[in-house]
């Protein structure tokens, strides 16, 4: 089982020239948690997923996790599938082993049971060309599984998917953390997705990183899609939407 | 019965063009002295067959060495420009010299430092065929999906292994289209060189100018740029081969 990393970020500032992003912001997440970023576009929660990803380095503040960076693996799964078109589906979801220096043989077997898990191992040696846009997501979730990272960052990872490809893996998102219990952050600008997919939801103010609500959804460990018609999913979303502005 | 289909169109052009100027020239329309009948270039190019042939071979070696060349060069600065934006604004503009430099007049230029011989049909050929390598190249260098480069830093790669499982081939349907450009460049550059540093089709159309031989002239022309043709074939299919499976230019 992978155990899940701790975050606390304390007074993170981003800003962009004169332009504040992010003006302070303090948050923490316990390990294993499933916590869903949730905000109107441009009020900053890619930012602070890139820079909890160490893709950008904050301006002020401080981000600490438990174990250090460098301690723990971390994945990040972006809007778009952006899979190497010149590679097969093995190839693609085997590349983050590739390069951190893991042999051909070890990283094709650990790619397989990843590809397994996200339902796509009759489609290994296919090419991105040709397969669907959720097919090609699942590649890039098995991408980031492949390292067993402990922390799985996803930026609106089923956007641009239509809703019925966008159903089915929310629920295995759901179901792959609940047999690894890493830690998810899920940034959306969803409500229902964020409601149905998270335990904790995170409201972004539209701007300056200030948090809206910080609030625990009150729904089964297990999602299925039947919980999409529950009353008490509802009541969440009712909650997420009065948050945001 | 597929090839018939592909040849048909471009043939019926061909066919018409060649028809009617043999008839006009026949017919006493067009002087022969200023165009020859077709004719009499296919003529040509079967009686003075072996030193058309030879010339050509000259003109390939020189044009393929020079075109080699200008991919490996190119490829090399693009490389190397891409490396940080203040070197590409320190160094790009030189090799904008590349596309600017009138070839005809540094021809002799190149006489003077090769010599007269290959050595300055190659450099020829080189110098015009290399800058669409160069502005190609770094062009799909650039343009690398970000995404994919925070993917490839995520993991810890070094510059050196983005460039190769990344870069490059993310580059290679921009690199593709520079290596076209430059090879047909590299035939002109080739036979340019020729005219002044000897040898080669080049010669052959600057001797056959002399002699009022028209007709070869046109002979020399017409396997001059079949020479072209080939060299363009060349990429096309190289590019079919590498691209097929993943880039929308070679999927039906």
């Amino acid at each position: 089982m992978t155990a899940g990393v701790s975050l606390r970020l304390r007074g993170v500032r981003k800003t962009f020239q004169d332009l504040v992003v992010i003006a302070g912001m303090d948050l923490s997440i316990g390990p294993g948690e499933f916590l869903a970023l949730l905000g109107p576009s441009g009020c900053g929660k890619s930012t602070v997923l890139r820079m909890i990803a160490g893709l950008t380095e904050p301006s002020g503040g401080s981000i600490e996790t438990e174990p250090e960076a460098g301690g723990y693996q971390r994945a990040f799964v972006f809007q778009d599938a952006h899979l190497l078109p010149w590679r097969n589906v093995l190839d693609n979801a085997a590349l983050p082993l590739e390069l951190m220096g893991v042999g051909r043989a070890e990283r094709q077997k650990t790619a397989r049971s990843a590809l397994e898990q996200v339902g796509l191992i009759e489609a290994v040696e296919r090419f991105p060309a040709q397969l669907s846009g959720g097919m090609r997501m699942r590649v890039s979730l098995a991408r980031a599984l492949v390292t067993e990272p402990q922390l799985l960052l996803l930026d609106e990872p089923f956007a641009a998917l239509d809703e019925i490809t966008r159903f089915h893996l929310d629920v295995q998102l759901r179901e792959l953390w609940r047999a690894r219990r890493m830690t998810v952050i899920f940034v959306t600008h969803s409500i229902s997705e964020a409601a149905f997919l998270a335990d904790r939801a995170v409201v972004m103010a539209k701007r300056g990183g200030a948090l809206r609500l910080d609030r625990k959804m009150e729904l089964p460990d297990e999602r299925t899609n039947e919980l999409r018609g529950d009353p008490r999913l509802g009541v969440e979303m009712k909650a997420l939407l009065e948050a945001i502005e | 019965m597929k090839i018939i289909r592909a040849a048909l169109p471009p043939l019926i052009p061909f066919v018409a063009i060649t028809a009617s100027i043999e008839f006009l020239v026949r017919g006493g329309v067009i002087r022969g002295f200023l165009l020859p009948a077709p004719s009499a270039v296919f003529l040509a190019i079967w009686n003075d067959w072996d030193e058309l042939a030879r010339a050509m071979l000259t003109t390939s070696a020189s044009a393929l060495i020079g075109f080699v060349l200008s991919t490996l060069a190119g490829i090399a600065v693009a490389v190397l420009l891409s490396s940080s934006r203040w070197v590409q604004r320190a160094f790009y503009p030189y090799a904008v010299f590349f596309q600017t430099v009138p070839i005809v007049a540094i021809a002799p230029l190149l006489v003077i430092w090769f010599g007269y011989g290959m050595k300055t049909v190659i450099a020829s050929a080189f110098v015009v065929s290399i800058f669409p390598v160069i502005a190609n190249t770094l062009t799909g260098i650039l343009s690398t999906d970000p995404a994919l480069r925070d993917l490839f830093q995520l993991y810890g790669a070094s510059p050196t292994v983005t460039l190769f499982k990344l870069r490059f081939p993310a580059a290679l349907p921009q690199i593709l289209t520079g290596l076209r450009v430059a090879s047909g460049l590299a035939v002109i550059g080739a036979i340019v060189g020729e005219f002044i540093g000897g040898g080669g089709l080049g010669s052959v159309v600057d001797v056959a100018r002399t002699q009022q031989r028209i007709d070869k002239v046109f002979a020399a022309v017409l396997l001059a740029s079949l020479l072209g043709l080939a060299l363009f074939g060349l990429i096309n299919l190289i590019s079919a081969v590498t691209l097929r499976r993943w880039h929308a230019s070679e999927q039906a």
